[in-house]
């Protein structure tokens, strides 16, 4: 950055690239403003419908980005293109989807709703700056400020002692391998002189490699790879699954996620990092191993899918040992699918598991198919594409990424990663064979659903058959985009 | 001008038919129920039927029809489109016939069963995922068939999903069937990435197009056996086939459409179709031939020992499938696609005729405790005759044309696979009419006066009205007696004019196999015509020696087969129980698994590891002050260790990649 162009103000358009941020930081900021002022019982409701309110506009400012000419803003920190907004895209369904299941929740679970609201949005803030930022320190900070959200969201069941024990060891981990980030990153501006991803990856590109930066790309990897659970850096993920809010969960397993695997693409192949594709051979062989076995053996629904998220970022990794032009938009398409049905997963389980989470093991989940058809049917079409059953989202995004990775001849992780599908068929199976095939446990009725929670599921499980019916124009969308990270 | 077949609509009438009786079943009348089901396979049935008064005059075959462009992504296109032509032809009059047969069926059989609705919700559901298998136009709509039938037969295996075997059951099959799945869907990433397509037409184009010599037969091998793979695991074949037999749990229907007429036949059609591949592919031709020959026999000494109606014809499926695979495995593809045709009526027939007789005395499936029903029920003995001398393979009878035929083509690539096939069909014959004997004949074994509506047929008590041995009524009989007059009648067309309606299918890419031989050839042809007939008469003496030694031996002596089993010891135990095939799975697949994931993950990593940390918190960790000493116990600390020891690896693999 010369004294020049700082002396140039941002223009408009270049507001317009950050235009989803800034709507959710003034929607986040207006529920923090509001929150003592508005009687305490009727908090929830009202602080929650603003920020649904705030989570639309911002889809609809993501849609408007579409219309505006791709480029960069704030002295090249940040660049919008067709990749970014399709994680936009992703980021602010989610959190709109969350919000809408946290309306009840919040009820249910008698938790005081002010900051709840405010931090999903700060959260969302932070996730899609992490996919639009194209420069080292902004993509720390996004890091951070989505983190810290999801830090203090985890532990937001205060009174309950294992969400606070969830919240402080995913704080403490997580400060942990956000410093082997930031590591990373000094190393990579000491090695190449600058923290832009499109100058490191022209340096990378040009000349020998210097050292320091495969150590800098290495110390990177390791805090990406804690943020999205791939092993061997994710043990932490059941127990901070396990306590904090359903619906957090469903957040914190896909929005966050997503915007950590964008950063990694942007990372491993717009900086063209050298040395990836044996790493992440054997994180991906890992993660898809160790979760699957490890979920085999649960009990809790939510450590249960904890490992399961774990094995689905090790299927995703697959895509990145394979070539840019096929293994990007897979990575994509899985991030979508993966966002949209795991969402839709914690929207049931949030619902169930009803005042102070006291339903949330399998042994609860007995004859759910009998006692509320629509909330097991839906769970159902959710964990078939868990599995990767065909006409669901999650069959296509294994398909694309399998045949990614064999088009690069990775013959051996395809392998794995098939039988570990396979393997994972059986956990998922074991819900579904619990919801339809045990008498029920207690013959308490489940809760009628309420609308918002209706209208959560709705979408997800419309995006879920969508991405599995006709999965060809997101594809298409995801391969223009990615053409543009080359 | 090509004229519109709308064929989308035969797959999806049974599905609004499954939606209708899925939503809304529930509170319809069982009739309500049954006309819906029966209503929208039977317009399914229709279509085919008004498809087939239309076939000859189709100016183009295969004559598709797209419905919609489903993905495309850069060269790679997948629609959802239809294929028609000679092969999916029989398909779709076979799968929408029996299918509409044996919905029938269902009615009567299933009329005092709960969940009435659930059960031809399902059904219907079942019909529209092997119609869209059958007609697909391309792999990836035939794998959504394929994964569709798959889910609907779990559905169904589990229909009386109280009893846990039941259960279980529906997910071994599942579970194997995945396993299979596994190699289909390698398959066809192969086929994506080496010719950039998976709709037959351009697939088998671009095959034919390779230079025989060239033609990379290592890829088409390996293309073909993992085709192969998935066909097993679908088909029952060594060593996916271990989901059959116990997938009998489910109700008799089911077992008649869904594991004997249709579904487990698609992995057959599915190697006929992809014949273009297999043919590149001796080496894969070669696994197809062997896995059917070792099947059909390995199958068929099982079904020996087993006493339970239901689990023989399990067995005999098997074996009989096993064939299919054998007349594929020697290239004569239409001769595989006769027996699953004949096998479909000959096999729906017996599991319906088997139903009827578990029907009529109250739920019992053990032979040793039937015997002498012929006279009491009368229709289905005689149905259930037809159907033992079909598929025992006596002239004039459906299973002996096409039996022979297949016998007759492998004797011609390899004279092994004919010498086992006879063994197999002496086999056949024996434990069929050992079946036919044991109920039908001697005295009745079962007890005098017992409950209808017995628990050990569905576990929820079905309460009959009446008691004593009864006929099935006439909605059960009349489809029993129309496939026993389809299993009498139904090789009448002859081997060689089913094939010559098939050849453009199998031969169009080298035309001129079947036209006109020289009279060299014609000589050639008259001798082994007379080679054909002696072969013949071999194998109608094998089937005539099973039914001589079933007589003997549960007729004539029923003494006998008690000494002989007790005399050949060891042996006999290991076939009563299926050579204890599905034990060694346990031991070496199952159990190293769930064990292995038990011990290490959770015992060693979870509880050793991380656990012994914090037991002694481990009764009060609901208390807060508790958490906070939990958190300080070590655990925190052990799992920073673990993510350091991680990237201390990964660092140290990256330097030592950078000084490389």
């Amino acid at each position: 950055m010369t004294p020049s162009t700082l002396q140039t103000l941002p223009q408009g358009i270049e507001y317009v690239r950050i235009l989803p941020e800034i709507v959710l930081s003034a929607f986040g900021i207006v529920i923090m403003l509001l929150d003592p002022l508005v009687d305490q019982r009727r908090s929830s409701r009202m602080l929650g419908t603003i920020a649904l309110i705030g989570s639309l506009a911002a889809i609809a400012a993501s849609q408007y980005q579409t219309q505006c000419p791709p480029g960069t803003a704030f002295w090249d920190m940040v660049r919008v293109d067709a990749f970014s907004i399709f994680f936009h895209i992703v980021v602010t369904t989610v959190t709109a989807v969350v919000i809408l299941t946290s309306f009840e929740y919040m009820d249910v679970q008698q938790l005081h709703a002010g900051e709840y609201y405010a931090l999903v949005l700060f959260g969302a803030v932070g996730m899609c700056l992490m996919s639009s930022a194209v420069e080292l320190v902004l993509i720390f900070i996004a890091l951070e400020i989505s983190s810290i959200s999801t830090y203090i969201l985890a532990g937001y069941r205060r009174r309950v002692a294992i969400s606070s024990e969830s919240s402080v060891k995913y704080f403490l981990l997580g400060s942990f391998a956000t410093a082997f980030f930031l590591y990373g990153v000094a190393l990579m501006f000491g090695a190449t002189g600058s923290t832009s991803i499109a100058k490191i990856g022209e340096t990378l590109n040009a000349g020998p490699v210097p050292l320091l930066a495969y150590v800098a790309i290495a110390l990177m990897f390791v805090g990406l790879g804690f943020k999205v659970a791939a092993a061997p850096f994710h043990i932490w993920t059941p127990d901070v699954y396990e306590g904090a809010p359903a619906p957090i969960v469903g957040f914190m397993s896909t929005a966050p996620k997503a915007a950590v695997f964008a950063v990694l693409l942007r990372v491993l192949f717009e900086a063209h990092a050298p040395g990836r594709l044996w790493l992440i051979w054997v994180v991906a062989a890992l993660s898809m191993t160790l979760g699957n076995i490890g979920a085999l053996v649960q009990d809790n629904i939510k450590r249960l899918l904890a490992y399961s998220s774990i094995a689905h970022a090790g299927y995703l990794l697959v895509a990145f040992a394979a070539l840019p032009s096929s293994g990007i938009p897979a990575a994509m398409f899985y991030t979508a699918a993966y966002a949209a049905m795991n969402v839709g997963c914690f929207a049931v389980i949030s619902h169930f598991a009803s005042a102070g989470e006291r339903r949330v093991t399998l042994e609860d989940y007995a004859g759910l198919g009998r006692r509320s058809p629509i909330l097991a049917a839906t769970l159902t079409l959710f964990l078939l594409s868990l599995i990767g059953i065909p006409i669901t989202g999650g069959f296509f995004a294994k398909f694309y990424v399998f045949s990614a990775a064999l088009q690069a001849d990775l013959v051996g992780l395809t392998v794995i990663g098939v039988l570990n599908s396979a393997v994972g068929a059986y956990y998922y199976l074991r819900v579904i064979v619990m919801m339809y095939m045990r008498e029920p446990r207690e013959e308490t009725p489940v809760a009628p659903i309420p609308f918002g929670l209706g209208a959560a599921l709705a979408i997800s499980g419309f995006a879920t058959l969508y991405l599995g019916l006709l999965p060809g124009r997101v594809l298409e969308y995801a391969r223009s985009a990615a053409a543009l990270l080359r | 001008m090509t004229p519109n077949l709308h064929l989308w609509l035969i797959p999806v009438l049974p599905l609004v038919g499954a939606a209708i009786n899925g939503f809304l079943g529930r509170r319809f009348s069982r009739q309500t129920v049954a006309a819906v089901a029966l209503g929208f396979c039977g317009a399914a049935f229709a279509m085919a039927i008004a498809v087939a008064t239309q076939f000859s005059s189709l100016p183009v075959v295969p004559h598709i029809e797209t419905l919609a462009h489903w993905m495309r992504a850069g060269a790679f296109q997948a629609d959802f489109a239809f294929y028609l032509d000679q092969l999916s032809f029989v398909m779709l009059l076979v799968v929408t016939g029996v299918g509409f047969l044996i919905h029938i069926y269902s009615v009567g059989y299933m009329w005092e069963e709960g969940g009435f609705y659930r059960f031809f919700s399902y059904l219907n559901l079942f019909m529209f995922f092997m119609l869209t298998l059958v007609l697909a136009n391309n792999y990836l709509l035939m794998f959504i068939g394929w994964e569709g039938v798959g889910l609907a037969s779990y559905l169904l295996i589990g229909f009386w999903f109280l009893k846990d075997s039941a259960a279980s059951a529906g997910k071994k099959a599942f579970i194997v069937n995945r396993i299979g799945d596994f190699g289909f869907l390698i398959a066809l990433f192969l086929l994506i990435q080496h010719f950039g397509s998976l709709t037959f037409a351009e697939v088998f184009q671009k095959i034919d197009a390779m230079n025989p010599e060239t033609a990379g037969a290592g890829l088409l091998s390996t293309i073909g056996i993992l085709l192969m793979v998935g066909a097993a695991g679908k088909s029952a074949q060594i060593p996916l086939y271990v989901w059959l037999p116990d997938a009998m749990e489910g109700p008799t229907p089911v077992s008649a459409l869904i594991h004997a007429a249709t579904m487990v036949t698609a992995g057959v059609y599915m190697v006929a179709r992809s014949h273009v591949i297999f043919e590149h592919a001796p080496t894969a031709l070669m696994v197809v031939a062997i896995t059917g020959t070792l099947t059909a026999l390995f199958a068929a000494t099982i079904g020996i020992a087993q006493t339970d109606i239901k689990k023989v014809l399990a067995y005999s499926t098997v074996s009989q499938l096993g064939y299919m695979f054998i007349a594929c495995g020697v290239g004569a593809f239409s001769a595989g696609i006769f027996h699953l045709m004949t096998h479909a009526f000959f096999k729906g027939l017996l599991f319906l005729a088997a139903g009827s007789v578990i029907h009529a005395i109250g739920g019992e499936q053990d032979m040793r405790k039937m015997g002498g029903l012929r006279t009491k029920i009368p229709w289905t003995f005689w149905t259930m005759t037809a159907g033992t001398f079909a598929i025992a393979g006596f002239p004039p009878l459906a299973g002996f044309f096409s039996k022979d035929e297949i016998l007759w083509r492998a004797y011609q690539t390899n004279w092994i696979y004919w010498a086992i096939g006879v063994f197999t069909a002496f086999l056949t014959s024996f434990y069929m009419f050992r079946q036919w004997f044991l109920t039908f004949f001697g005295e009745y074994r079962g007890e005098a006066d017992h409950a209808h509506g017995d628990q050990t047929r569905a576990g929820v008590p079905a309460p009959h009205g009446h008691g004593g041995i009864h006929e099935s009524p006439a909605i059960m009989l009349v489809p029993l007696v129309i496939l026993a007059v389809l299993s009498v009648a139904g090789g009448w067309v002859g081997a060689s004019r089913f094939e010559l309606f098939l050849s453009p299918v199998f031969y169009s890419h080298n035309s001129g196999h079947l036209i006109a031989p020289s009279s060299e050839e014609a000589a050639q042809m008259r001798q082994m015509e007379s080679l054909e007939s002696t072969l013949t008469m071999v194998s109608v003496a094998a089937a005539g020696l099973g039914l001589f030694l079933a007589w003997l031996l549960y007729y004539r002596r029923p003494k006998l087969p008690q000494q002989i089993a007790e005399s050949l010891g060891g042996f006999y135990t290991a076939v009563l129980s299926k050579y204890y095939v599905d034990e060694l799975y346990a031991t070496l697949f199952v159990k190293p698994l769930v064990d292995g994931s038990t011990r290490i993950l959770w015992h060693t990593i979870d509880q050793g590891v991380i656990d012994t940390t914090l037991d002694d918190t481990a009764d009060s960790a609901r208390d807060v002050s508790d958490t906070a000493r939990r958190m300080q116990s070590g655990n925190i600390r052990s799992y920073a260790g673990w993510v350091a020891v991680g990237a201390a690896a990964v660092i140290a693999y990256m330097i030592w990649v950078g000084t490389r």
